[in-house]
C-alpha cells in the first residue's frame, strides 16, 4: 500500500503538478510538498508528491521496475 | 555485482555471531521485495528474517471490514477504496462479495479521486476507506481538507489509520516475539523522519536501519544490522538518504495533525494498542461517517484456525499455519495475510518455497 514511484515535475499550477514518468503524464497534488518545483524529481504516493528525491534514485527505480517487466539489466551501469 | 559483495560480507559477518539472530522487516513492500529477490533463502542459516505487521490491509480487523461492508450495502452509498481491500474477509463476507451483490464500490488510485466521485454523485454518500500507515494518513487528511475547502458535503471517511512505532513497542514487549534488529519502513520514514524510531536505540538498545526497497538496499540494511550486533552496538541508521530526510516531511505531518489526533486502535492479532491509531478531530466530524451515520456491527468471532495474528507478529511463519496452501490460498484467502499482495502469507505462497544459492 505504501508503494511509491519517482516522477519528474513538468509544470505547477497552484497545488497541482503535472508529472511525467517514462512518458506517461498525470496530475498529482502538491498539498504535502508545496516547495516542489518544475524539474524536480518527486516521490509520488497515492497521487501526492511526498518528497523530493535525487535524479539518480529516480533512474535506479525506473531501471529496476523496467527489469522486473523483462527489460535487460541496466541498473549497474547507471 | 554489488549484491554479491554484500552477500559475501553478510556471510563473513555471520561467522562472528555467537548466537542466531532474527531481524524483522516491518513493511509489506519490504517483505515482497525480499521474497522476489530470494534474499531470505540466500542468507546464512544463523541470520533469519521475519516479517512484521507492516501491511495495512492485513492488520485491519474484522470489525472495520464488517462496518465497511455494512456501509457498502446501503443503497445510498458509494464506497471508494484502494483495490487491495476488496478481498479482505470480514466475519461473514467481503467487499468483493458485496460488490457482486450490487453494492457500488469504486477502486481508486488516489484518495483525491473520491472527490470527483462525490461531485458526480451528489445524491449519494461517498465513503473513502482510509486505511494505512503514516505514509497514507497525510493523503487522507489532505482529502478531508480539500473536501472542506471545496464545500463538498457528501464525502466521508471510514478511517482506521495506524501508527507503526506503537506497534513496534508492543512487539518488543511481547515475550513470544524475539527480534534483534529492525529494517524500518522507508516510505513511512519519508513522512515521520527518524525521531519516532529513536526509542528503539534509546530505550531498548535494538539496532534499526531505515531501508529502501531494492535488493542492494535491503542487503545493505542487513549488513548494517549485523555489524551492529557483532560489535554489540545499537544505532538508528538512515540508509535511504536519497529519499528519506532525517526530519521527514513536516508539511505532511502538520496536514495529518490538523485532521487527526492519536487514539487507541485495534490491530488484527495484536488487539487494542494504546495510541497506535488516528481518529478524526471533532472539527472534522462532519466528514467522519462513523459520527454522521453511526452503525454497530455484531461481533461474530470466527473459528477458522487462521493464524494471521501470529504471522503478523513474526511468532510463526506461514508454513506453521495448518491452513496455509491447503484451504487458504490466494484464490480462496481465509485470512488477510493471504489477500493482499503485500501480505506475508501471499508472499510465502508465491515465492517462499524456491531455494537459491550463490557462488
Amino acid at each position: 500500500m505504501c508503494l511509491a514511484f519517482p516522477a519528474k515535475v513538468l509544470s505547477v499550477d497552484g497545488a497541482v503538478a503535472k508529472v511525467s514518468r517514462k512518458g506517461v503524464e498525470r496530475a498529482i497534488s502538491l498539498m504535502l510538498l508545496p516547495n516542489a518545483k518544475v524539474g524536480d524529481f518527486v516521490l509520488v504516493h497515492a497521487g501526492f508528491a511526498m518528497e523530493i528525491v535525487d535524479e539518480k534514485q529516480a533512474d535506479e527505480t525506473d531501471a529496476l521496475l523496467a527489469e522486473m517487466n523483462g527489460a535487460p539489466r541496466t541498473v549497474f551501469s547507471l | 555485482m554489488e549484491e554479491k559483495k554484500l552477500l559475501l560480507e553478510i556471510h563473513s559477518l555471520s561467522e562472528k555471531l555467537t548466537k542466531p539472530v532474527r531481524f524483522m522487516e516491518v513493511c509489506g513492500t519490504h517483505t515482497v521485495s525480499i521474497f522476489r529477490h530470494g534474499i531470505r533463502q540466500l542468507l546464512p542459516k544463523n541470520v533469519e528474517l521475519v516479517s512484521g505487521p507492516g501491511c495495512p490491509v492485513c492488520v485491519t480487523d474484522d470489525v472495520y471490514m464488517d462496518k465497511a461492508i455494512a456501509y457498502a450495502k446501503r443503497p445510498d452509498t458509494i464506497i471508494a477504496t484502494f483495490g487491495d481491500m476488496l478481498k479482505v474477509p470480514g466475519s461473514e463476507s467481503s467487499l468483493e462479495q458485496a460488490k457482486t451483490e450490487g453494492a457500488d464500490i469504486r477502486i481508486i488510485y488516489s484518495p483525491l479521486d473520491s472527490l470527483d466521485i462525490a461531485r458526480d454523485n451528489p445524491d449519494k454518500k461517498v465513503i473513502f476507506l482510509a486505511v494505512g500507515f503514516e505514509t497514507t494518513s497525510p493523503t487522507a487528511a489532505a482529502l478531508t481538507i480539500a473536501a472542506k475547502e471545496a464545500g463538498i458535503s457528501n464525502l466521508y471517511l471510514l478511517s482506521a489509520q495506524k501508527l507503526v512505532p506503537p506497534a513496534l513497542k508492543t512487539l518488543i514487549a511481547d515475550k513470544t516475539v524475539k527480534v534483534d534488529g529492525f529494517i524500518l519502513p522507508g516510505h513511512v520514514a519519508v513522512v515521520t523522519g527518524l525521531e519516532p524510531f529513536r526509542f528503539l536505540k534509546e530505550e531498548h538498545q535494538i539496532p534499526a536501519v531505515v531501508s529502501g526497497f531494492e535488493a542492494d538496499e535491503i542487503l545493505t540494511a542487513i549488513t548494517f544490522l549485523l555489524n551492529m550486533v557483532v560489535n554489540n552496538e545499537a544505532k538508528l541508521i538512515n540508509a535511504y538518504q536519497a529519499v528519506v530526510k532525517d526530519e521527514g516531511n513536516p508539511v505532511a505531518r502538520s496536514v495529518t495533525e490538523k485532521v487527526y489526533e492519536k487514539a487507541d486502535a485495534a490491530w488484527r492479532g495484536m488487539g487494542i494498542i494504546p495510541l497506535s491509531g488516528l481518529c478524526m478531530r471533532d472539527e472534522f466530524s462532519s466528514f467522519d461517517i462513523e459520527k454522521v451515520l453511526p452503525l454497530t456491527v455484531k461481533p461474530s468471532p470466527k473459528t477458522t484456525g487462521c493464524r494471521c495474528g501470529d504471522v503478523l507478529k513474526g511468532v510463526i511463519t506461514p508454513f506453521n499455519c495448518p491452513l496455509f496452501d491447503k484451504t487458504c490460498n490466494p484464490e480462496n484467502p481465509i485470512g488477510p495475510c493471504m489477500v493482499s499482495v503485500e501480505g506475508v502469507c501471499a508472499a510465502y505462497y508465491k515465492y517462499g518455497r524456491a531455494s537459491f544459492s550463490f557462488e
